[in-house]
């Protein structure tokens, strides 16, 4: 019977039963954590919309043993509002693609329950506040995050120097399987060669220099965006379910 | 294990939502020592709700014949569509007789992460029935939730070009409750929504 106090995301809402929710948080000291909130689909549940996706949120814990996760999933027993992205992001369904598809990321690269995941979550902080504000283009926040949280979990892909031998760049040769872009020593079969304007617009998302990337041209977003699809879906090993759904949106 | 026939019951019972074992036995001797007219009653119901319901052609919601009783209502006012997400949905605003308008059932909610897409929900056929003009005010009353939000933006924004009146439900306080313990969005969204009282 412990109680835990934590700050994190909602990543997830599951329906459960008459009128609960399992929530999957994201939090800051316990990393990814699923817990049970009781009764918050009533009209005059204590949580309201605090426990929507996109929210970030104050949340006290109530678990059974002395770990939070372990022994059954653990009750959300209070919760206060950090920020409330949601309304910020709903408001736009592109902007609202592109955050499911950060919330899922951010869902994969933390398998494992309880085990702190610090600098993604500080990760998807940022990206949510910078999407919620529409200051950038939706689709080019979604692909700084995804390059950035490949980064943190120790994928980052190389878009200057030669992934294989190290060589200076720029290279022009990119392969999803070798890490990054090769030179043409290195190059594999099945490598491609997307336009040094991409590379430049890439090498800006990873290392967040925003006036190349505002300034970048639509078919240089779109061949970046493709390449990082498929280096995500790569190093994932599964799709990305709601990704599809943002490279929709961004053709309407 | 009770004699096969019981059993058959119990097993069948017990693969409702809801129901374990335990349940599922109370329930199968309940119905050994009802009345056999009550029994039949429930037999046939169960039976005849497979039989008969389908989904209406026009709006999607449950139906004994071809179209809801609603869309047959010559006396429901067709220039103004209700959207709800479930025919759930669609007693609730019914309940409220409030609404004399007609209803369009999508059949869930856009939502990318669990693989749900607008392609999935009943947009197409709403923006059929836009195309010819009756219809001049769109209630949009997807659940208040993230999910239901974005599929309101999302048929508004689909919906602009023709030109109608799209309006949304209210959010706000619930009747009844605290003011201390309303959430910041669901406040915010009161202060948004404020009307004048006019005394």
């Amino acid at each position: 019977m412990t109680l835990f106090r934590d700050d994190g995301l909602v990543l997830r809402t599951q329906k459960l039963g008459e009128a609960d929710r399992i929530v999957t948080v994201l939090t800051r000291r316990h990393g990814r954590v699923r817990a049970v909130a009781r009764g918050v689909r009533r009209t005059k549940s204590k949580f309201g919309a605090r426990l929507e996706p996109f929210s970030h949120v104050d949340v006290q814990f109530f678990a059974r043993g002395g770990e939070l996760v372990g022994r059954g999933l653990p009750l959300c027993t209070q919760v206060e509002s950090i920020a409330a992205y949601g309304s910020g992001i709903v408001d736009d369904y592109a902007r609202y693609t592109a955050g499911t598809a950060m919330l899922e990321t951010a869902e994969r690269f933390t398998d494992h329950e309880g085990e702190p995941a610090v600098q993604q979550y500080l990760l998807l902080v940022g990206a949510l506040r910078t999407l919620a504000s529409a200051e950038h283009d939706a689709r080019l926040v979604l692909d700084a995050f995804l390059l950035r949280s490949l980064a943190v979990n120790g994928y980052a892909p190389s878009f200057e120097a030669c992934a294989q031998c190290g060589m200076p760049g720029p290279n022009r040769f990119f392969s999803v399987a070798s890490g990054g872009v090769v030179c043409g020593e290195c190059r594999v079969p099945g490598s491609v060669v997307p336009s040094p304007e991409s590379m430049e617009l890439l090498g800006a998302l990873l290392t967040g220099d925003w006036r190349i990337v505002d300034s970048c041209e639509e078919r240089h977003a779109r061949e970046g965006s493709g390449l990082v699809a498929a280096y995500l879906q790569w190093h994932l090993e599964r799709g990305l379910r709601s990704l599809r759904f943002v490279e929709k949106s961004a053709g309407l | 294990m009770y004699e096969g026939v019981v059993q058959d019951l119990i097993d069948e019972l017990g693969r409702l939502p809801g129901v374990g074992p335990k349940s599922a036995q109370r329930i199968a001797f309940h119905i050994l020592q009802a009345d056999p007219a009550d029994v039949r009653r429930l037999a046939h119901a169960l039976a005849e709700v497979k039989e008969k319901v389908r989904f209406c052609g026009i709006c999607g919601n449950v139906a004994q014949d071809e179209q809801c009783r609603v869309c047959q209502d010559p006396r429901r006012d067709p220039a103004v569509i209700c959207v709800v997400e479930e025919p759930k949905d669609v007693v609730a605003v019914e309940r409220t007789r409030e609404f004399r308008g007609r209803y369009h059932v999508l059949g869930g909610a856009i939502s990318p992460i669990e693989g749900v897409g607008p392609d999935d929900l009943r947009i197409r056929e709403l923006l059929a029935r836009l195309a010819d003009g009756t219809v001049t005010e769109l209630i949009l009353a997807t659940d208040p939730n993230l999910e239901g939000e974005a599929t309101a933006t999302y048929l508004a924004r689909m919906v602009k070009p023709m030109g109608l009146k799209v309006t949304r439900l209210a959010s706000g306080l619930p009747v009844g409750g605290d003011l201390e313990y309303a959430d910041e969005v669901t406040l915010g969204r009161a202060f948004e929504g404020r009307r004048l009282l006019d005394v």
